[in-house]
């Protein structure tokens, strides 16, 4: 069982999480568990939508159950703090059905 | 554990996991654990026409510098629907076996 994807090079990085209902917030992660219950610092949500740019949400500090996350991406920091966040636009995501 | 060591056999080689929000991402499976918990490398989603935002949500660097899409995700089991695997991703002989055993108990 060592070999398994943990989240151990994760820690202390930017990351961003897909939950389950769609949204997408982006933090610092400072810890997890087995359950993939992931504690995020400096946290907010990017709000996206077609009609104007990301809005972004601040949330600070955020414990996310692991139930309820898709997918966790690996941010480069530099590069998304170049982001044309306020021209971005995109349909929303689709919530996970089980 | 059938399937979780069928998976380990499978390290190294390229995959397409198909979420249950429809989301397609293809990559290089790196690990997997008891849960299936998958993590690629190398990802990028299929489909980006349809998906573009999430291309850029997850990877926004591919905005400006395409090249720069080397990176990781990690996808949790539960929210897995397929896995695509390559042509010759498995061998047959051994998966029977495999699965004949596991259903006589061991």
């Amino acid at each position: 069982m060592a070999t398994g994807p943990g989240l151990e090079s994760l820690v202390d990085q930017l990351i961003s999480v897909i939950t389950n209902d769609g949204r997408n917030i982006v933090g610092y992660l400072k810890g997890f568990d087995q359950a993939t219950n992931i504690i995020l610092d400096e946290s907010h949500e990017r709000v996206y939508s077609t009609r104007e740019g990301v809005q972004q949400l601040v949330l600070g500090l955020y414990i996310i159950r692991g139930d309820n996350i898709s997918v966790i991406g690996e941010v480069d920091d530099e590069l998304d703090s170049k982001l044309p966040l306020s021209e971005l636009r995109a349909h929303p995501l689709k919530p996970v059905i089980h | 554990m059938l399937f979780f060591s069928y998976f380990k056999e499978l390290v190294g080689k390229e995959v397409t996991v198909e979420l249950k929000n429809d989301l397609a991402i293809r990559g290089i499976l790196h690990s997997v654990d008891q849960y299936l918990n998958i993590k690629l490398e190398n990802t990028r989603v299929v489909d980006q026409d349809k998906y573009p935002h999430m291309e850029i949500r997850l990877f926004p660097w591919k905005v400006q510098k395409p090249e720069l899409s080397v990176r990781n995700c990690f996808i949790r089991g539960s929210v897995v629907r397929y896995v695509q695997l390559p042509p010759d991703g498995v061998d047959i002989d051994i998966l029977h076996d495999a699965t004949r055993r596991e259903a006589r108990g061991g």
